[in-house]
């Protein structure tokens, strides 16, 4: 039967390659995939009954790298590898290429600011978990870790914001560590809306270092630990005309968009302000036959 | 259950004081099969051999139907939906409300029930705000004024449980006309009755007052626990709400909770304005204010009013001093499932699954198989109609009712030209 330190820990990988090629820290890909194998493995080592789910956000698509309830490959490593490593190794592999090919017909796309999916990464994972809450009333306790470079694609926000409040509910924290150069305010958002942790490694060569102390320890035992805080969570909001952060700011009745003047009329869904919606649809027919 | 069912559980009604008495001499497994008839959860197949009813594809295709009519009449009106709700719930406290058809009484479900909805309201609608109204001895009183606090709601309404006297409809009418009349009016205005009595005790024309709250745009709906009247099924129609009348305690919540998300609201029923919202950052760790809603010295917790930089302990909140409306951007991130919603999927039946072409007829989501356990034949599925992915339908009902994304739409890297197809 499970006691309450067994964990299911869903790990989201980011490999998108505009991240992983144009970042100037001291941490290469292979590198962080070494670290965080070996972590992968301690989580194993803590207890039998842990369970882990590796899925891949990449900047084309998103899959499932590696399912440790699913038996496969378990049974011998080639040569010096344990057969876990270089099982998720192989499958990385095939992913990074399908990745590369589905996105080799777009041009023109900035490299600096290429956004991976983690909003898709971060839905398969919620889904997984609402499967193992099915599975009845002995189940470990699941968790989301992110291992996020890129930087946020504000494009996905309502997304992510869609996923956070679900976990929210589901009461999955979403835990992250952060490799990129700066905060994610998405993730330091999930951190704190689901009550997760937030960690951006100052050294990043000793990656394993921080992962197997913040993040390898089950969910119970948390309540015992010193966990790093979250350190002033931004939660204001950015206006929809420039995309500055405002503090105070006119929002929309009916669409909730957020400007930083006053308009008469809302950009997003059309409505004009201060006349009843039938009367200002009258007057646009209006308008439009006599001219 | 059906109507022969019924029937006989009333007929027994009076038999079951007698039965109390001598339950008291059996033992406790004994009295589960005299309160659970569990053999009427059991059917014959065509074989004749007894299988338990299977509640899960009753559930899916129960739920299926719901999802689809939903589609089709937002797709119907104009939808744009009333995001900003004032909803006043009026609770019917009157004698027939201690009535024990719903166990332990009507009151008492009635009370677990709305401290659910509530707690749903506040979730799926951070900007609204509720006010509660009882019924009692022929009186309407006004419990909680209009507020967004869901605790203070709650705790007044767990104090207040008594019931006694006639049922005024009119007068629980005025009484919420008067409240809801004083709001803005970008605000949505919405009245929930939740009804146990049989008749209604008024000093005037209930008519007239009808007419007065279809004037005033209030959206009235009435939840019956008892059974359908006439005048609530006039008023409804008249307001343009919902009548719905409960079958049993599960029935009762579940149509409790379908008046949580913002209801289509008809484009006329408010006006679009611009409203004035803070956005406050959070106090410094250690510094020590006065708060403002509990005027009490607080270290560190709470938020500053950027207009006049008083204190408050938690969002959303009016600030008491400037009247600022204070939110934080994930409670408008909340809403916006509301105004970006996926389609539904469309279903798949078990030989499209066998003649597709994917490879691993596994669900995209959670990468459950999608073959009937135990057997080679694939089961029932569903698949979204944008990105084309396969889903178990378990998987279906989450996306739709909590997650409000499909993975496999978020798994695609869209081309910007695409995007402002889809998006207009």
């Amino acid at each position: 039967s499970f006691s309450d330190d067994v964990s299911l820990l869903v790990v989201l990988i980011d490999t998108n390659p505009f991240f992983w090629s144009t970042s100037s820290s001291s941490l290469n890909f292979h590198q962080f995939v070494s670290h965080v194998l070996v972590f992968l493995d301690l989580i194993v080592r803590l207890s039998q009954l842990n369970q882990i789910v590796v899925i891949a956000t990449g900047h084309n698509t998103c899959d499932y790298i590696y399912d440790s309830s699913l038996d496969t490959d378990q049974v011998t490593g080639e040569g010096e590898l344990p057969a876990l490593y270089s099982f998720v190794l192989q499958r990385l592999e095939e992913f990074v290429n399908k990745d590369e090919k589905l996105g080799a017909k777009q041009e023109g796309l900035s490299e600096k600011r290429a956004s991976s999916l983690l909003s898709g990464s971060l839905s398969m994972a919620l889904c997984y978990i609402q499967r193992v809450f099915r599975s009845g009333p002995l189940h470990p306790q699941p968790r989301i870790l992110c291992l996020q470079g890129s930087p946020d694609g504000s494009e996905q926000y309502v997304s992510i914001m869609n996923a956070i409040f679900s976990a929210q509910r589901s009461m999955v924290p979403i835990d992250c560590c952060y490799v990129g150069s700066h905060n994610s305010a998405f993730l330091q958002q999930a951190s704190y809306i689901t009550g997760g942790v937030y960690v951006k490694p100052q050294h990043l060569e000793g990656l394993y270092q921080y992962l197997a102390t913040v993040f390898a320890v089950d969910l119970h035992s948390r309540s015992f630990l010193q966990l790093p805080r979250p350190a002033g969570v931004d939660f204001r909001a950015s206006c929809f005309c420039h995309k500055t952060t405002i503090d105070m700011g006119y929002v929309c009745s009916v669409c909730l968009s957020i400007f930083c003047k006053h308009h008469d009329k809302c950009s997003t869904c059309g409505s004009v302000f201060g006349k009843a919606q039938l009367d200002a649809a009258s007057d646009r027919k209006r308008k439009a036959s006599e001219s | 259950m059906n109507n022969s069912e019924k029937k006989r559980m009333n007929g027994e009604a009076e038999e079951e004081n007698e039965e109390d008495v001598e339950d008291e001499g059996r033992d406790a497994w004994e009295r589960t099969y005299t309160d659970e008839r569990s053999w009427e959860a059991l059917e014959e197949d065509e074989s004749g051999l007894l299988q338990p009813i299977d509640n899960k594809a009753i559930y899916h295709s129960q739920y299926r139907r719901r999802l689809q009519s939903l589609s089709a009449a937002s797709a119907a009106s104009r939808i744009q939906k009333g995001l900003i709700r004032f909803l006043c719930v009026v609770v019917d406290l009157s004698k027939a409300a201690g009535e024990m058809d719903f166990k332990p009484s009507r009151m008492a479900v009635i009370a677990k029930h709305v401290e659910a909805f509530i707690r749903e309201f506040f979730d799926q609608n951070p900007l609204s705000q509720i006010g509660l109204v009882i019924i009692k001895d022929g009186v309407a009183q006004s419990l909680t004024e209009l507020g967004g606090s869901p605790e203070a709601h709650i705790k007044a309404l767990m104090v207040k449980l008594g019931c006694s006297g006639d049922s005024s409809l009119q007068n629980a009418l005025e009484l919420v006309h008067d409240t809801l009349h004083k709001i803005p009016s970008y605000g949505h205005r919405e009245v929930l009755i939740l009804y146990s009595a049989l008749s209604t005790c008024d000093p005037g024309d209930i008519m007239e007052t009808i007419q007065k709250c279809k004037k005033a745009k209030l959206r009235c709906s009435v939840i019956g626990l008892s059974a359908e009247m006439f005048v609530c099924k006039h008023l409804c129609q008249e307001t343009g709400g919902s009548y719905m009348v409960a079958l049993d305690e599960g029935h009762f919540k579940e149509l409790l909770l379908e008046h949580a998300p913002p209801p289509p609201a008809l484009a006329e029923f408010a006006i679009a304005n611009l409203i004035k919202m803070g956005f406050p950052q959070r106090a410094a760790e250690g510094s020590i204010a006065i708060c403002s809603c509990h005027r009490e010295a607080k270290v560190g917790e709470g938020y500053i009013c950027p207009r006049c930089k008083a204190r408050v302990c938690e969002l959303p909140t009016e600030c008491r001093f400037c009247g600022l409306t204070l939110v934080s951007s994930p409670h408008l991130a909340r809403s916006y499932h509301h105004l970006f919603p996926i389609e539904p999927f469309t279903e798949v039946s078990a030989r499209q699954l066998e003649l597709s072409r994917v490879a691993s007829k596994t669900c995209f989501g959670c990468r459950e198989s999608l073959l009937t356990p135990g057997t080679n034949k694939a089961g029932p599925c569903a698949a979204c109609t944008k990105c084309k992915q396969y889903f178990c339908l378990d998987c279906d009902i989450y996306i739709h009712e909590s997650l409000h994304n499909c993975p496999g739409c978020e798994s695609r890297r869209i081309t910007p030209a695409a995007a402002s197809v889809t998006m207009s």
